[in-house]
């Protein structure tokens, strides 16, 4: 009964906007190998360790079965990459974003983010009913992200198909023709990266102050991302830079509409958010599992020997409410100080793009409960986006006044 | 047996790191009494780890590093005066002052001094320095701002390999004498005191290894200094970084096991007195302590490290408060950083622990690595340069004495798959005090050999 | 304000230093340093890092012993 394994249930659509009483039946099961040899992992401490044990691949091509689709495409980006290489091009990208090159980067974009997120606002003011989706929390990440690369924001139409199909590809969900998403996944990433490729050319010669110029300009003395490798990066930023934010912004809203005292307090006391930005990390992360690591050895779990070269599933979402590291876990507590949650990942892979995830969110959420005027929702739960690894609102109907 | 000892008084020794934390914890944890601190230096409590690093740089003011409070100590706090003595049967601390503060219960943190240089009238050149005290590093950053046209660091520990790499990021030209064959090799070993070798010469320091100084110059103010090979070097700055010296005189005629070693005390920081019958109401912390190790064969481990003196204060206040069935043990894994000449250098366990090394991750060319040591068969530390995300991999299997060398299968393990000596020197044949020492029982001696003050 | 942060915790993940430049400095790749005592205009800041700090390793407190003198 293919259908009734715990990773079914888990990628099961039908389960998407609560899959948390799962996660608690996966932190009971230990580890929980699935009938096509995957293992699935969830418990906090178990997910932890295996972020920071050296035998833990991100590199795809390591499964005993490869993915047919990897070899065909764009070669991975560092997220699909082990050190040295991950690292080589992990830290050639935050040279343009971040320290020790760039430290006032993500800081630098605090009034802009906010001019951006003021404008959105001014877009609905009035209109009794809003999509905190369509109207604000997507629009929001990808404008700043386009900002930051350098790509024109007018071109989201172009890249928005291409990116809802890697999104699809990243989708482990069992069954249903497996080959076909990678493989439109692997054409979308080819066409995107092309196309962000053909950006960073132009800059070789208009530079300007984005990161597209500063990868195929400025100094090479330690080293520089060839042609290929700026489209794997830049193909990575834009599709982490949006597809994740979005759902941090409206998982948000939905928790905190949810929570009327917690909501009302944080009205109160904007000094909160980023404490409450960090429990929203852990209570409806973003990103619920990584399904792409793999086993370089024997390793063994709790108990159960995971085989080289398996698949193996983290479920830090599950890890985020696992009751063995947080207290009352189920509960939304915005003063939490225990910020060790598995919202970003943790280890060498954590999420890149997480400062400016963190910003771009406090930023949107202090500035939306403000003008919000007794929010009501009006479907709970709302539709949620088809993947079970970048969970979120697909559309959050609000109305206020 | 009494119940929870909350009230009373109690007298802490040392005003700094280890002292502070311990008074926060006995707080926390519902001390009512009343709680005196002890501070030789005149300072409230302060970070030493800044005086080599940022203070040199000159982005911070050696006079800007207090350390922030967890929480109010409500405590007496008597600063700028050194205890003189320990009356361990009146129950009482000697001041300088000539005051008599009486305790219940005694914490001993008073850590350790730079090591002088051993000629006085040399120290005294105007141009020498050691770094141990915010005095100490802010006379030696202003005179590094007035451009020295060369300083001479004498020992290659880390405190005097930081030092140096302060002074070349200001573009100062530097020579470091060490008497050891490597800078960093007497609390890293052989293989990774190498690369400090390297990267210190490729960062333009003039390292002199295997040699001593025999001599610092000048008439007043120094001018250079003479090296056992036979060589000299004009100078006009020297910092003395001959390692660390433990504040334990004062305890010479208390009964205490007190020596050149530090406060001998049992796995729950009760202080043992010279018979090695361990007290109940005299008990140490921090830099100054020597205490057993399950994890290193229950050797007495002397730990010149910050997160040491933080959690063995944690664990010998809330002995201090809590009676016989409620104590901790102290257990932490010992751990330390180091950042120099651009590396982020961190430590657990105790490297000096061991007979080989193995390169598990990474590379020495890249100076991007993590190095695992190994006793006997089984992980005892690991160090990693610029690869901290690591360090925790390696740490579980030193609290689970995994053998050595560790499972295959490291995804970044490019070089030297097979384990080598670790190298670590005999402490005897280097510039500068091991900032770890095990130091075992003598087998002939069946008390602490008293030696009294002078 | 006063600020230490535990090095030994601290695994170089940047973010305080991302969220207040000012005041944590990255040097090389890993290697963290910071101003202790933290400058008044970077509070709201450095309030911000300690949130985002992923393993929690920046202690954030008024100056030890203020009642001492």
């Amino acid at each position: 009964m293919a259908a009734d394994t715990l990773f079914h249930r888990i990628t099961d659509y039908a389960n998407r906007a609560d899959p948390y009483p799962l996660y608690a039946e996966l932190r009971e099961a230990g580890v929980a190998r699935q009938e096509d040899g995957s293992y699935l992992v969830g418990t906090y401490h178990a997910i932890e360790a295996l972020l920071h044990d050296p035998r833990i691949s991100s590199d795809r091509r390591k499964r005993t079965v490869p993915d047919e689709t990897a070899e065909e495409g764009l070669p991975p980006a560092f997220i699909g990459l082990d050190d040295p290489e991950h690292h080589r091009l992990r830290a050639l990208a935050m040279r343009s974003f971040g320290p020790p090159h760039t430290p006032d980067r993500i800081d630098g974009m605090h009034d802009e983010i906010t001019r951006i997120v003021k404008d959105l606002i001014g877009s609905f003011r009035g209109e009794e009913r809003i999509d905190v989706v369509d109207d604000f929390a997507y629009p929001l990440p990808v404008t700043v992200i386009c900002r930051l690369l350098g790509v024109p924001i007018e071109d989201e139409p172009r890249f928005r198909e291409w990116s809802d199909a890697i999104v699809a590809g990243i989708d482990p969900t069992p069954g249903e023709d497996p080959t076909e998403r990678p493989r439109a996944a692997a054409e979308a990433r080819k066409a995107m990266g092309l196309y962000l490729g053909e950006l960073a050319e132009k800059r070789r010669t208009h530079p300007s102050d984005d990161m597209l110029s500063a990868f195929v300009g400025g100094d090479s003395s330690e080293g520089q991302l060839t042609p290929l490798e700026i489209m794997t990066t830049s193909v990575l930023l834009l599709i982490a830079g949006h597809e994740t934010t979005v759902n941090l912004i409206s998982n948000g809203i939905l928790t905190l509409l949810r929570h009327p005292d917690e909501l009302a307090r944080l009205r109160a006391e904007p000094a909160l958010m980023p404490h409450a930005v960090e429990e929203l990390l852990r209570y409806e992360p973003p990103v619920q599992m990584l399904p792409q690591r793999t086993p370089l050895a024997d390793i063994e779990v709790a108990g159960v020997t995971i085989p080289q070269g398996a698949p193996l599933i983290l479920l830090l979402a599950s890890g985020n409410r696992d009751p063995l590291r947080f207290p009352d876990p189920d509960r939304f507590d915005p003063t939490r100080d225990d910020h060790q949650h598995l919202g970003f990942g943790s280890g060498i892979h954590s999420c890149f793009g997480a400062p400016l995830a963190r910003l771009e969110a406090q930023i949107a959420l202090n500035e939306l409960i403000q003008y919000l005027d007794h929010p009501r929702l009006v479907e709970d739960p709302p539709p949620y986006r088809r993947s079970p690894v970048l969970r979120g609102p697909r559309h959050l109907l609000v109305e206020s006044g | 047996m009494h119940g929870e000892p909350r009230d009373g008084r109690i007298v802490i020794v040392g005003a700094s790191l280890a002292g502070l934390r311990a008074a926060e914890t006995l707080r926390e944890e519902g001390f009512a009494g009343t709680l005196t601190l002890i501070g030789e230096e005149p300072h409230t409590p302060y970070d030493r780890p800044p005086l080599s690093k940022q203070v040199l740089l000159g982005t911070v003011s050696a006079d800007k590093t207090g350390l922030p409070q967890r929480r109010e100590v409500d405590a007496e706090w008597k600063l700028g005066v050194r205890a003189t003595g320990l009356d361990p049967v009146g129950k009482q601390v000697l001041l300088a002052d000539g005051e008599k503060v009486p305790f219940d219960r005694l914490l001993i943190a008073t850590g350790t001094r730079a090591r002088p240089w051993p000629n006085p009238a040399e120290a005294a050149l105007d141009g020498v320095f050691t770094l141990r005290t915010i005095e100490d590093a802010g006379r030696l950053a202003e005179r590094l701002d007035a451009g020295p046209r060369r300083v001479l660091v004498v020992g290659a520990g880390f405190t005097g390999s930081e030092i140096a790499s302060a002074c070349r990021e200001r573009g100062l030209e530097v020579t470091v004498a060490e008497r050891g064959p490597a800078p960093l090799v007497g609390a890293l070993g052989g293989t990774l005191g190498a690369l400090a070798a390297k990267l210190q010469r490729a960062h333009g320091v003039d390292l002199r290894c295997g040699v001593t100084v025999t001599a610092l110059e000048g008439n007043g103010r120094l001018t250079g200094a003479r090296f056992s090979d036979g060589t000299g070097i004009d100078a006009d700055v020297a910092v003395v970084a001959l390692g660390a010296v433990r504040n334990t005189e004062w305890l010479a005629e208390s009964g205490i096991a007190a020596g050149p070693r530090g406060v001998t005390c049992d796995a729950g920081c009760r202080a043992f007195d010279m018979y090695g019958i361990v007290t109940d109401d005299v008990f140490a912390a921090g830099d100054v302590a020597r205490f057993p190790h399950p994890l290193f064969e229950y050797q007495l481990l002397s730990l010149e490290h910050w997160g040491n003196a933080v959690a063995q204060a944690e664990v010998a206040a809330h002995n201090m408060i809590h009676a016989g069935p409620r104590r901790r043990p102290h257990l932490t894994v010992p751990a330390f950083w180091s950042s120099q000449f651009g590396l982020n250098i961190k430590s657990v366990g105790v490297p000096t622990f061991s007979d080989q090394v193995v390169i598990a991750q990474g590379s020495l060319k890249d100076a991007r690595l993590v190095a695992v040591y190994g006793y006997r068969g089984r992980v005892t530390a690991a160090v990693s340069v610029n690869q901290a995300k690591s360090l925790e991999y390696y740490q579980r299997l030193i609290e689970t004495a995994a053998p050595f060398p560790p499972a295959p299968g490291a995804a970044d393990r490019i070089e030297s798959p097979e384990p080598v000596p670790s190298d670590v020197p005999d402490p005897k044949v280097l510039s500068h005090g091991p900032t770890v020492a095990l130091t075992g029982h003598l087998p002939d001696r069946r008390l602490t050999l008293v030696q009294p003050a002078r | 304000m006063n600020i230490v942060v535990d090095l030994n915790r601290c695994q170089g993940y940047a973010q305080c230093a991302f969220v207040a430049p000012r005041v944590f400095t990255m040097h090389g790749e890993e290697a963290l340093l910071y101003t202790p005592a933290v400058p008044d205009d970077q509070q709201g800041r450095v309030l911000r890092a300690e949130a985002a700090c992923p393993v929690q390793a920046i202690l954030v407190g008024e100056e030890a012993g203020a009642g001492a003198r």
